[in-house]
């Protein structure tokens, strides 16, 4: 089959750098998936419990950057118990013992102590990159070992994590000697850090493009680091608050101006109006504008930054800019691609800042528009298949109305059609999450039309079990479906076995399925792992008297409804680290 | 108004979604608390697809905040009851915290600011004030949002509590223990035996008692300083048992809130 030297095919292979592409590739013969697979640097492993390491290190002993994740998406929303799992740990003791030259690890949800991060820097000479995305476990002692020890580092990204600070001074541990930096993002960290320290690090990296401080980092501080490296091309500033009329401002201001390459704004973790014209300099370049953690703005202020930003085209902001601010967006940022509207107010009655017309003015402005993630008070059908209308371009459209279940209200109707009309209309639809008041039409209509569908997020939606089972035998490109709170029960979940072998996972909470069809589904495809997870509590007596409570087994009453199930394939077999109040059946 | 029938249905009185678990002491069929009920969702067009869904609180994060609202007979007229549903609205538990965090942080801007003649630069009608309480419904807001972990001694399952859903240690004493002890027995009124029983954890009467580690990192017996000041120091919680808490001052008398020079956490 082979026509050309292995060297040559590898050549090849290098330029195919998607891993679906590269798992395409090595199916084709063997000898291909024998070149593939000793060639490949890159690997991506969505779900930590799906293979062991060993094995994949065994298939690619050339691996040099590893992409892991661990906790369903849900564990954002603090669904699954924190002691679930998820832990990188095994990982790197199996990547450390087999000598592979690891140089770059990313992690999104998992579980990373500080031992992790200290074997990290002690046993790959040329580990240069780490990022880590809402991972918890760690400390500032764990950034301490990676500052001191890995004298290659080019890249520390810490995004959204939980760290505990035990002020160990972490920064100062970069040792003199070391100028790679190319990204620094702590933006997440709690704690105080040594300005000095800071500004002496950045004085020494002249690669640095990106960096991204956090709430400890003064505006002072701030105009002192940006003058030493002018060629930051991503900013993240932590406090921005100072008196306008001092020195040190009139300084931050001319120091901004010579920073012609900023794309990227973010931070503004503490923010005053009044500072806010020191960036409309560097405005007109940006690319990616983040203040989606600057409460406290109020939208005129929002506005006016705004209409300095024309190329924008990533908008992450809170909804106090309101429908109004939404149409300045709309007239003003033509190359909008990405827009996320947070609530500023998860929980408020409902000073309605913004609504469906605010989207519906995107709409009309931003044909760009490809991805959305917007939270509202409501939405109606009429604006949602206006928004299908004019951007047929959607890749990810996540709307959360925050009223779970609420229906249209100039019609009282369920927002089915309004669904049906983005899925019909954006054919390469990847990723979407409904809310508001649904039946099951909605289903049948993604199963009909969203044929790119990968994830699907579904909360308090459906009438019956025929809305699961629409779904999944409709979406054939389906890789992940999480169900909250909805009627889908054993026959939605036993349609199709199979087909959650073509999957990642499966998650249902609060939904209708048994015990005893997780155990059917269990016995049928052996290839799956079915978690229960089992908050049982302890009763008062049991926990006075220093009791401890029964592991959760598959013992139960099979009509028992299972509070929490995750099921997802594996090669690994059950994990080994599941805690007690974890049954794979 | 949580549960629907008051007389026999005690354990769903208590709860707020203490589900019976796999072990079925408590009887053969699962049943939840229900954070959810019609009534709560004025909007909804069906019941039927909040009937056939149980709501159990899972992770205990907003059990807490739900039950006291429910106590307070639903007075609270908005129509959004997101606040009474675990994990919603959807946003990562990080940029919850961050907002909290960013509302609760006490600001020296005023030391940063001179009284400027710029008001143009500031010029919005609720004043200058940054974070001005009464003005900043979203600030207020977020103040609901601040969650730390619980862990309990001998449990292996470890939950998060939102601390400003409470007003007051008895509330959080009574979240707590309804987050991970059950009353096997009610007696007859259901919620004046929870109210009595969470003092048991704060006067070190019980097995248990409740700390705090706070921003020292150090552990702490919870009460010994007044509320407010106990919000901004608090990093996580957890129920020891008593025999292990021996370093802490072991206490048999009344709290007294008033003892402020007691301890100084900050």
């Amino acid at each position: 089959m082979n026509y050309f030297p292995d060297e040559v095919i590898e050549q090849v292979f290098d330029y195919v750098t998607s891993h679906q592409d590269r798992n395409s590739i090595s199916l084709v013969c063997k000898s291909w998936y024998r070149i593939e697979r000793l060639s490949r640097q890159r690997v991506f492993i969505g779900n930590c419990y799906s293979i062991s390491p060993d094995k994949v290190i065994e298939r690619f002993p050339a691996i040099r950057s590893l992409s892991l994740k661990g906790k369903p998406h849900f564990a954002d929303f603090n669904l699954v118990p924190y002691d679930w799992g998820g832990h990188v740990y095994p990982w790197i003791v199996a990547m450390a013992k087999s000598k592979v030259n690891l140089e770059e690890i990313r992690l999104k949800r998992m579980v990373v102590s500080d031992e992790s991060l200290e074997l990290i820097s002690s046993s790959f000479a040329n580990f240069t990159s780490l990022v880590l995305v809402s991972c918890e476990g760690f400390t500032t002692n764990g950034l301490k070992a990676v500052a001191a020890n890995c004298s290659l580092l080019r890249e520390l990204d810490l995004q959204e994590n939980e760290v505990e600070d035990h002020r160990s001074q972490w920064l100062n541990h970069f040792p003199e000697s070391s100028t790679s930096l190319v990204t620094l993002n702590f933006s997440c960290l709690k704690g105080e850090i040594n300005l000095a320290a800071l500004e002496r690090l950045v004085a020494r990296s002249p690669n640095l493009k990106t960096l991204r401080v956090n709430r400890a980092v003064t505006l002072d501080s701030l105009q002192k680091i940006l003058s030493w490296a002018p060629q930051l091309m991503d900013l993240g500033v932590g406090s921005f608050i100072h008196d306008p009329d001092s020195e040190t401002f009139y300084k931050l201001k001319n120091t901004i101006v010579q920073c012609k390459s900023i794309t990227s704004l973010s931070g503004f973790l503490e923010v005053a109006p009044y500072c806010l014209p020191a960036i409309y300099p560097v405005c007109s370049n940006l690319t990616s504008l983040n203040l989606s953690y600057a409460l406290g703005i109020p939208a005129s202020e929002l506005i006016k930054l705004i209409r300095h930003c024309k190329r924008l085209q990533r908008l992450w902001i809170l909804d106090c800019i309101g429908d109004k601010g939404l149409e300045v967006v709309a007239s003003n940022c033509k190359d909008l691609q990405e827009l996320r509207v947070f609530p500023s107010d998860p929980f408020g009655a409902g000073n309605t800042v913004v609504t469906e017309e605010g989207l519906v003015a995107i709409s009309f402005g931003c044909k760009k528009l490809n991805s959305l993630l917007y939270f509202c008070h409501q939405m109606t059908n009429a604006a949602l298949i206006t928004v299908a209308n004019n951007c047929p371009n959607f890749v990810r459209f996540r709307l959360c109305i925050l009223d779970p279940t609420k229906a249209d209200p100039l019609t009282q109707q369920p927002l089915d059609e309004g669904f049906g009309a983005i899925v019909q209309s954006c054919k390469g639809l990847k990723r979407l999450s409904l809310s508001g008041l649904l039946t099951d039409m909605v289903f049948l209509y993604i199963g009909m039309y969203a044929e790119q569908l990968e994830m699907l997020s579904v909360a308090f939606a459906g009438k019956s079990d025929k809305g699961m089972i629409y779904v999944l035998n409709g979406c054939k490109k389906l890789r992940k479906l999480e169900v909250r709170d909805s009627p889908f029960g054993d026959a939605a979940l036993l349609a199709d076995p199979g087909k959650y072998e073509t999957m990642r996972s499966l998650w249902m909470s609060s939904c209708e399925v048994t015990l005893g069809a997780c155990k059917a589904l269990a016995r049928k495809m052996p290839m799956l792992n079915v978690e229960i997870i089992d908050d049982s509590e302890l009763t008062v007596d049991e926990a006075l008297c220093g009791g401890a409570p029964v592991a959760v087994t598959a013992d139960g009453d099979d009509k028992q409804k299972v509070e929490k199930m995750y099921l997802y394939r594996t090669l690994a077999g059950p994990r080994n680290d599941a805690p007690e109040f974890v049954c794979t059946l | 108004m949580l549960s629907r029938d008051v007389a026999d249905d005690a354990e769903l009185e208590l709860g707020l979604g203490l589900s019976i678990g796999g072990r079925t002491k408590h009887g053969s069929s699962r049943e939840y608390g229900r954070i959810l009920t019609a009534q709560d969702f004025p909007s909804l067009v069906s019941k039927a697809i909040i009937n056939s869904n149980n709501v159990a609180s899972v992770s205990g994060t907003k059990r807490a905040a739900a039950e006291p609202a429910s106590q307070e007979g639903g007075g609270d007229d908005s129509p959004t009851s997101a606040s009474q549903i675990v994990g919603w609205p959807p946003i990562r538990s990080y940029r919850m915290n961050s907002l909290s965090n960013q509302a609760k942080a006490p600001h020296s801007m005023e030391g940063k600011r001179t009284v400027s003649k710029k008001d143009e630069l500031n010029h919005t009608p609720e004043g200058n004030r940054l974070y001005d309480r009464k003005t900043s419904g979203a600030v207020k807001e977020a103040q609901n949002l601040g969650f730390v972990k619980v862990s309990v001694d001998g449990i292996p399952i470890g939950r998060k509590v939102d601390l400003n859903a409470h007003t007051s240690y008895e509330t959080l004493a009574h979240a707590l223990v309804n987050m991970f002890f059950r009353s096997m027995n009610p007696i007859g009124d259901g919620e004046k035996e929870l109210v009595n029983r969470p003092s048991k954890l704060l006067d070190g009467l019980s097995a248990f008692v409740l700390t705090y580690e706070d921003k020292e990192g150090d552990w702490m017996l919870v009460g010994d300083v007044p509320w407010g000041m106990f919000l901004s120091s608090v990093k996580r919680l957890r129920i020891m048992r008593t025999s292990e808490a021996g370093g802490l001052a072991m206490r048999s008398q009344e709290i007294n809130w008033n003892q402020m020079e007691r301890r100084n956490p900050i």
